[in-house]
Parts: structure tokens; C-alpha cells; sequence
């Protein structure tokens, strides 16, 4: 498929919103816990802040990818059956409940509405932050299903495409947690930066296996079932136009193989060897600049994970475009 | 249920792309256009097309077989792409089974485009919604038509009637009889789409001549050039 940078951009950003509200909310359970020190207020609501920006640039850059941006509205009729549709009910969603989240946490409003058991004080953001926390799962999980939900695209139905663009988005969220904590000096970076660490792990390992998964499979069909002329040497003559077309523009993404065997390596190397290293040494040197590199590193990785993303799907319809395929 | 569909017989087809330019041509100027050209007399034109024809070769020169691939919207009975879009543009129409696309809903987002293995869906770059193939909806429903012309543009065009057109349900219909008796099939089918315009195979009609049929063993005036049996009788010893 031909990498759209409109799409790229929209997941990447939103991951990274949604992960930071999600490593957000978990310090303050953490902390409610007293498994870590209570933060201030402030970096609640300017770190929810930064995640309603990052959903919102995410939403920006969508609009770049539709013919009619302003007909966006009618895309919210048809959750029963399409996942696009079902991402664009979640995603305002989250933005809504991640703007209320900073906002009550901004006005203070957070003395326990009751207590549960009598060691749990639950206030307005821990009720809000729990459906912005189910928000952004879901949120998550239409996003990847959009492309997973795809039968003919192999290289994109797989649970491993969730799995992907769960742990990947998580993992930037909580770097860029980390990289806030760092820069408002909080206690924090070291909680962060683990987690960040455990989930580009655990991101190292799905993108593994849906890379190696990728490298192996054979499509469904082949070119005797595309015409239905079942001779083990078909050539294609004409394609039926001298020029491009949609079809010709649309599934194919015209680099060689070096090329993307470059952006593998690359993205390899920025989204999860690099920013695993310099989290640790960030944790040595007890840098508070190193996290803020890691995660723009991170991302700039992230970027070219998606486009490789793009590049590894294989269109069946591409069987009637021989010489381009 | 009726399932309008066309039955296209490769066997007949000459890639003259006649029904190219006869969708192009009633399409571009009817309901469902324009279908915008985009540089059309420069370098590197494109332009939005329901119908292509492609050429291919099985076997390998001299021994070749010419296939000329006549290509379009399928109207699948169980469509990939109409469950997919988001704004309900895409729809499969209740009474005749077309697929169609609203151009007032349809905001084009491609997604439906990626959803259809056949890639038979094109975006129209200046209107900016998505296109494809109607089956001429605005000319098979019209009843001001006789019933002759109530047909798509391609079917009317094509000089060597490769194309069929009518409703895959009857099966006493003229493209169902077509199926079921020239052996006609469907692409891709093993996502499950059932794709109701269906192909018809490359098929040879020939006959079997014996070389005895052409030439008669027992004619009287060739008594005398009879040549005498090695052994024993033949059958037309015996026969007469
Ligand atoms: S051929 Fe493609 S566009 Fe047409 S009905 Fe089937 S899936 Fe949809
Ligand atoms: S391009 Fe139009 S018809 Fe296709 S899925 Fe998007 S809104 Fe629906």
C-alpha cells in the first residue's frame, strides 16, 4: 500500500496522547496506592494537556487523508459495522473525558465524593480518569482493527497489528511521561521510564513476530484465480491505460527493497534499541534530559514503523497490475 | 431476490475496449458523473474509469493464448466493501443487488477502496468522493426506455456481445443459463465475496473427422481402384 503521512501521523500521535493519559492516570493510582509520592496537581493537568494536544494534531492530520473533511460527521453513523466509524466515535470520546480529567485536576476538585471500604477515597478524576482509561483502550483497539479487520491485506489480519499499535503507542506515552517528569522534576522519571521500557519490550516482541510473520506468508490467491485462467504462465500484455491511475497509485508504494530494508533497520534501531539505552543511562546519570531525547527519538522511529507499516501490506488487487507488482 | 449482474464471455472478447469508452461516455454526462480526466492530453495522464481492459498472455511465445480481461465492479452478493464505510455511502441496493456509492455521503476516506480484493473502486480526484462501476442504474431502471435499451452502456457497445447482462437469481435467465452451461466462474473466490458478475471461459468447439468420414470406402465408382482386403472380410464386405 502507498504510505499515507496523513495516517501516519494520525496513529502515531494518538497512540502517543493516548499511552501519556494512560501512564498519567496510572501514577495517580500508584500513588492513591502510596506506592508513590502524590503529585501536584499541576502536572496532572498540563500532562493531560499535552495528550489532548497530541490527539488533537492526530485529528488535524486526519482530515488531510479525506476527500470531504466536511462531511466528517456522517462517519459517526455507521459504528454498527465499520471500525472507522467506530474510531471516530471513540476518538472525540477520549479527547472529551482526557480534556475533563485535566480539567478537574486543574480546579482541584479532588476531595473523595465517598470512600470505598474505608481505604479508598474515590474523588470526580479517579471516576473520569476510568473512563478516559476505557476510552483510550478502546480507542486502541479500533484504530488497529481498521487495518487488522482487513482480511484480503494478510500482512495487516493478525491480532498482532492490535498488539502492535497497543504496546507501541503505550510505550511512547509513557516515555514522553517519563520525559515530562524529567522536566518538571518529579519523582517520577524512574517509574516511567520503566514501564516505557517494559512496553517497548513488549512492542519489540509483537513488531518481531508480525515482521517475521510478514517475511513468510504466500497471498491466498494468485494471478490463475485473479482472471481465472488456470495456466502456470501468465504473462499480462496491457494493463488497460498508458498513464497512472488510481489503482496503480493507491496499493503500491513504488520503493525498492533496499530502500525499506533501510527503514526496517532504522526504525528498528530508534524504537527500541535507542530509547531502551538512553533511558537507562538516563537512570545512571539521573539525566533529566535524556528521557526528553528518548522519546523524540522514539517517535521519529514510530513514524517509520508505520510507513514500513504501509509498505508491508500486499493488495490482492495488485495481481492485475503485474509489472508494477 | 434479483442480483443484476454481467456475465463477460472471454472466449468472444477482442480487447477493442469498446465498452471503455461507451461507460465512459453515457456515465461521464449521466448520474453518476463526471468521471474527471486529469491531465488527459499531457505527460502522465490519469483519469476516473468504471471499466478497464487488460491484455494478457497464457503460455509461452509461440505457444500463447491471447486473454483480453475486461475488468470492473463484481457487485458481489456479500460485499467487503459496504460493511466497511463509515458514512453509509456505500450501500448494496435491496431490490437488484447493485453497489453503489451516495456522492453526497461519501467523504472520501479510500477505505472501502482497500476493502475490495478486486480493486475494482477508483477516487474521482476532482470531485473527491469515491467511483465505481453502477451497472448504468439511471438506465436499467428507467422505464421511459424500451425494454431493448435497458441495458448498461458496455453491454449495448460491445461489437462481439461478449457481454450479458441480467439477473444471476433466474436461473432460466439469459446469463444463468450462459453459467451454468459455458462453464462460467467467478474471480477471487476464495475470500467468500461471491462476485455476481461471473466470466466465461476460453472453449474450443471442435469436431472429430475421421479420415474414412471424408473419404467413402465402399464408393461403387471407385470399384475398380478398391484395394483388396489383406484379410479376411471388412465390415463392408458384410454390409452389403
Ligand atoms: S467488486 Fe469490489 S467494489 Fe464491487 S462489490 Fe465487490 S468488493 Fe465491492
Ligand atoms: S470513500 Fe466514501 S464510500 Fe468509500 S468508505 Fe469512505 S465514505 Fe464510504
Amino acid at each position: 500500500m502507498h504510505p499515507a503521512f496523513s495516517v501516519i501521523f494520525l496513529t502515531t500521535l494518538i497512540g502517543a496522547g493516548q499511552g501519556l493519559f494512560l501512564a498519567l492516570y496510572t501514577g495517580q493510582l500508584y500513588s492513591l496506592a502510596r506506592l508513590l509520592p502524590v503529585q501536584s496537581e499541576s502536572f496532572y493537568a498540563l500532562g493531560s494537556i499535552i495528550a489532548l494536544a497530541l490527539l488533537v494534531a492526530g485529528l488535524v492530520a486526519s482530515v488531510f487523508h479525506l476527500g470531504r473533511p466536511e462531511r466528517a460527521w456522517r462517519a459517526a453513523t455507521q459504528w454498527r459495522t465499520s471500525w472507522l466509524s467506530r474510531e471516530v466515535i471513540a476518538l472525540p470520546a477520549a479527547m472529551g473525558l482526557i480534556l475533563l480529567y485535566g480539567l478537574f485536576h486543574y480546579l482541584g476538585w479532588t476531595n473523595p465524593l465517598f470512600v470505598v471500604s474505608e481505604t479508598l477515597p474515590v474523588d470526580i478524576t479517579l471516576i473520569v480518569g476510568a473512563l478516559a482509561t476505557l476510552a483510550s483502550f478502546v480507542l486502541f483497539l479500533c484504530t488497529a482493527m481498521i487495518y487488522a479487520s482487513l482480511r484480503f491485506i494478510k500482512a495487516w489480519h493478525s491480532p498482532l497489528t492490535v498488539a502492535n499499535f497497543l504496546f507501541l503507542g503505550i510505550a511512547s506515552g509513557f516515555m514522553l511521561a517519563a520525559a515530562l517528569s524529567a522536566y518538571m522534576g518529579t519523582e517520577l522519571v524512574a517509574f516511567y521510564g520503566t514501564w516505557a521500557v517494559i512496553a517497548t519490550l513488549l512492542g519489540g516482541v509483537s513488531r518481531g513476530s508480525s515482521l517475521y510473520r510478514n517475511s513468510r506468508f504466500r497471498c491466498k490467491v494468485d494471478m490463475q484465480s485473479a482472471l481465472g485462467v488456470h495456466h502456470a504462465q501468465l504473462h499480462q500484455k496491457a494493463q488497460g491505460f498508458m498513464g497512472g491511475s488510481f489503482n496503480t497509485r493507491e496499493f503500491f508504494h513504488g520503493k525498492s527493497e533496499a530502500f525499506l530494508l533501510m527503514i526496517r533497520y532504522l526504525f528498528l534501531l530508534l524504537v527500541f534499541a535507542l530509547p531502551v539505552l538512553l533511558i537507562l543511562l538516563a537512570y545512571l546519570l539521573e539525566s533529566s534530559r535524556l528521557p526528553v531525547a528518548a522519546f523524540a527519538i522514539q517517535y521519529i522511529g514510530l513514524v517509520l514503523e508505520r510507513y514500513h507499516f504501509f509498505t508491508e501490506a500486499k493488495h490482492p488487487q495488485n495481481l492485475y497490475y503485474q509489472s508494477m507488482a | 431476490m434479483t442480483q443484476l449482474a454481467l456475465v463477460i464471455d472471454l472466449n468472444v472478447c477482442v480487447g477493442c475496449h469498446a465498452c471503455v469508452t461507451s461507460c465512459k461516455e453515457w456515465n461521464t454526462s449521466g448520474w453518476a458523473g463526471p468521471m474527471t480526466d486529469l491531465r488527459p492530453y499531457d505527460e502522465d495522464p490519469s483519469g476516473t474509469f468504471f471499466n478497464r481492459v487488460q491484455t494478457y498472455e497464457a503460455g509461452i511465445f509461440p505457444n500463447t493464448e491471447t486473454y483480453h480481461f475486461p475488468k470492473s465492479c463484481l457487485h458481489c452478493e456479500d460485499p467487503p466493501c459496504v460493511p466497511v464505510c463509515p458514512t453509509g455511502a456505500s450501500y448494496k441496493r435491496e431490490d437488484n443487488g447493485v453497489v453503489l456509492v451516495d456522492y453526497d455521503k461519501c467523504i472520501g476516506c479510500k477505505y472501502c477502496s482497500w476493502a475490495c480484493p478486486y480493486g475494482a473502486r477508483e477516487i474521482d480526484e476532482k470531485q473527491r468522493v469515491m467511483k465505481k462501476c453502477t451497472l448504468c442504474i439511471d438506465r436499467i431502471t428507467d422505464l421511459s426506455l424500451a425494454e431493448s435499451l435497458r441495458k448498461p452502456a458496455c453491454v449495448l457497445a460491445c461489437p462481439t456481445n461478449a457481454r450479458l447482462f441480467g439477473d444471476v437469481h433466474d436461473p432460466n435467465s439469459e446469463v444463468s443459463v450462459a453459467i451454468r452451461e459455458e462453464g462460467g466462474y467467478q474471480l477471487q473466490p476464495e475470500w467468500g465475496t461471491r462476485p455476481a458478475n461471473h466470466y466465461l471461459p476460453r472453449r474450443k468447439t471442435r469436431i472429430q473427422i475421421h479420415e474414412d468420414e471424408l473419404v467413402r470406402a465402399d464408393n461403387p465408382l471407385k470399384k475398380e481402384q478398391l484395394p483388396t482386403p489383406e484379410a479376411g472380410e471388412t465390415l463392408d464386405d458384410v454390409a452389403w
